[in-house]
């Protein structure tokens, strides 16, 4: 009697293990299947852009839609060039890029060292002040700052000055970087900081030379973000830039008015659109790891 | 250790920041509120009527004053008349109407209701969603790297851009040309419903219904919203101590009660902050109206008045440089709206957070 129930559950649990192995399997398949299926959805937008990008118009309006263009169409790119004026965009978006994007730095670097590192009065209070700051909505700030920029003379100024120092200067403090340097410093250990004391090395000099490498992956996160955030900047050149100085948005938008009356010439937008979306990808691409760092500790875009 | 003849040096440091601080975050801040709380009386005939005393107009026909209780109150700062005996030309004085002035705005209701059903339909549908794909990624091995770069993808691009790229695939293609020669289709979207066997549907072109656009919207800000959410949930997943998964191996716990139990559970502080951005951004919703729609905010051809899909961002927008009293009260307005949610959220997760 009991010989013949120890055979049962070993048949038992070879039945039971064929049958996990098989349910494994096949949840294996739905998981695959369910990723594959939605990764697919999230990349077609893509994937019609260029496509699009690449067909006659005549095709485009075709009932029965082409998956792959019949004949490439490379003038697209030049028309979307030419309609868009986009080089004049590109060249705004960068040198306002850059520039904010060096400055900002310099800037985030020097608070954050202070913040970290350097003694004063009140620093505490101020630093919760400044993280306080970033609970407001930035359509609170715009309103004065539209009224400040203009009390400047920078509103819509034609010159090379104002017009590029108005989408640059008002956004040169962001909190959040500064916050997020600040924690990286605080990482490196006081002994360094005090070991360079002794030896007589200013302040300055133990910035330069140990901290700012020590925490370059941080800094190089900053870098992006601040780029890509003047690349997809939209609200603020539309509201006070010159129109000589607008940046790459505000040039697709302006250039492409009538997206929904059916009439535009959508080959030619949707090469001005990829032209515009592929230095994303590009950056995207070779600096991940950076940019999904900084996102996962922002959830602000650009 | 650090002597105070230093601390000038720490300041020196600082300098940059706060003066720019100063000027473009602290001043804003102590401003808006001053000038969403300020009326201004005027001795002279406001510029909105002409020298009889006639409203006027727009060129679609708004009068280019609003009317409140008697009083008139312009576009321009919410000015009101003086009284003729009044010695004073100008005058500036504390009170509400600015205020008023925003929730009596014919659009008014309108924007709530956009904001409102914006955030109902995608904040829980997005956090499904990312929660479902970061649930998987997180199961699977081999691909796992590159399906995790596909999802995320969307996140660096530019939304008005990629806002074309929706607007061209919803679009009815070549319905108002006269061009008899080009074929029309009914835009990939709607190609896509026929092969199921559905009729195609009229979605953010000239007469398409409320409905419509906003179910674009909500499409477009769902796949805008996921790459955030799975970076966020996948993050806290891959923190997670399997030591939970492996008692609940041991005991065979169903795969549906892990995920409840345990899964959502130890993501809960993940999903309440996801949650919490997710409601931020559908109160501060506009470029990716703007992407799809221009900046009108509506489908091309509707009534002209409050744009169909207007948002409190918007409205704020619409008034800067004419109306900064109204802009700067509607901004206020927005950042109570926010902090208020945001405490509510707040207050729901801290029960439900099991930490």
């Amino acid at each position: 009697m009991a010989k013949q129930m120890k055979v049962l559950t070993e048949k038992d649990l070879q039945q039971v293990t064929v049958q996990q192995k098989i349910f494994k399997v096949l949840s294996q398949i739905a998981l695959y299947t369910f990723l594959i299926v939605m990764a697919i959805i999230v990349i077609f937008p893509f994937y019609w852009m260029i496509i699009s990008s690449l067909k006659s118009l005549a095709e485009y309006r075709l009932s029965i839609p082409t998956l792959f263009p019949k004949e490439i169409m490379w003038g697209n790119y030049l028309q979307a060039f030419q309609k868009a004026e986009l080089l004049k965009l590109f060249k705004n978006t960068i040198i306002v890029g850059v520039v904010s994007t060096i400055l900002s730095l310099v800037i985030t670097i020097i608070t954050a060292f202070a913040f970290a590192r350097l003694e004063f009065k009140g620093k505490n209070l101020l630093f919760s002040m400044l993280l306080g700051t970033m609970m407001i909505p930035g359509e609170l700030f715009t309103i004065t700052n539209f009224t400040t920029i203009t009390e400047f003379g920078w509103y819509k100024n034609p010159n090379w000055f104002e017009g590029y120092a108005v989408l640059i200067v008002p956004f040169l403090v962001s909190v959040f970087y500064i916050y997020l340097l600040k924690q990286n410093f605080m990482q490196i250990p006081n002994e360094l900081y005090l070991a360079a004391k002794v030896d007589g090395t200013s302040d300055f000099k133990y910035l330069c030379k140990v901290m700012i490498p020590l925490s370059l992956p941080t800094l190089i996160s900053i870098t992006i973000l601040k780029m890509m955030g003047s690349w997809n900047s939209y609200v603020w050149p539309r509201l006070v830039a010159h129109k000589d100085y607008y940046l790459i948005t505000n040039g697709l938008r302006s250039a492409f008015t009538d997206a929904g009356s059916g009439e535009a010439d959508i080959p030619v937008q949707m090469a001005a659109v990829t032209i515009v979306s592929i230095p994303l990808f590009l950056v995207f691409i070779f600096l991940r790891k950076y940019i999904m760092k900084g996102v996962s500790r922002s959830g602000i875009k650009g | 250790m650090v002597d105070s003849k230093h601390q000038w040096k720490a300041w020196l440091y600082l300098l940059p920041a706060i003066i720019l601080l100063l000027i473009f975050t602290v001043w804003p801040i102590f401003n808006t509120v001053r000038m969403a709380f300020t009326v201004y009386w005027d001795a002279e005939a406001p510029a909105g009527f002409d020298e009889d005393g006639m409203q006027l107009c727009d060129e679609n026909g708004n009068p280019l004053w609003g009317k409140y209780q008697g009083y008139t109150i312009s576009k321009d700062l919410g000015n009101k008349k003086l009284a003729d005996d009044d010695p004073a030309k100008v005058k500036f004085e504390f009170g509400l109407d600015n205020f008023i002035h925003v929730l009596t705005y014919d659009g008014f209701w309108t924007i709530m209701k956009n904001t409102v059903i914006l955030c109902v339909l995608t904040v829980p549908l997005s956090t499904f969603l990312a929660l479902l794909i970061a649930v998987c990624l997180n199961a699977i091995k081999p691909l796992q790297r590159v399906l995790q770069t596909i999802f995320f993808l969307p996140y660096v691009t530019n939304s008005i851009a990629i806002g074309m790229v929706f607007a061209a695939m919803f679009n009815i293609v070549g319905v108002n040309t006269t061009d008899v020669a080009a074929s029309t289709s009914v835009g990939i979207v709607n190609t896509v419903l026929m092969v199921f066997g559905l009729d195609p549907i009229n979605w953010i072109n000239q007469g398409s219904t409320y409905w419509a656009n906003i179910a674009v919207m909500v499409i477009y800000i769902v796949w805008n919203a996921l790459p955030f959410k799975i970076l966020i949930l996948l993050g806290g997943l891959q923190s997670v101590n399997k030591q939970y998964y492996d008692a609940a191996k041991i005991d065979s716990t169903p795969k549906w009660r892990v995920f409840t139990r345990i899964t959502v559970p130890l993501l809960s502080p993940m999903i309440a902050y996801v949650v919490i951005t997710g409601f931020i951004g559908g109160f501060k919703e506009y470029t990716s109206i703007v992407g799809i729609f221009g900046e009108k905010m509506q489908p091309p051809g509707a009534a002209v008045g409050v744009p169909v899909l207007q948002t409190m961002v918007g409205y704020i927008y619409d008034n800067l440089g004419n109306a900064e009293g109204v802009a700067s009260a509607a901004a206020l307005l927005l950042f109570v709206l926010i902090f208020a949610v945001t405490l509510v959220n707040l207050g729901v997760s801290k029960k439900k957070t099991h930490y």
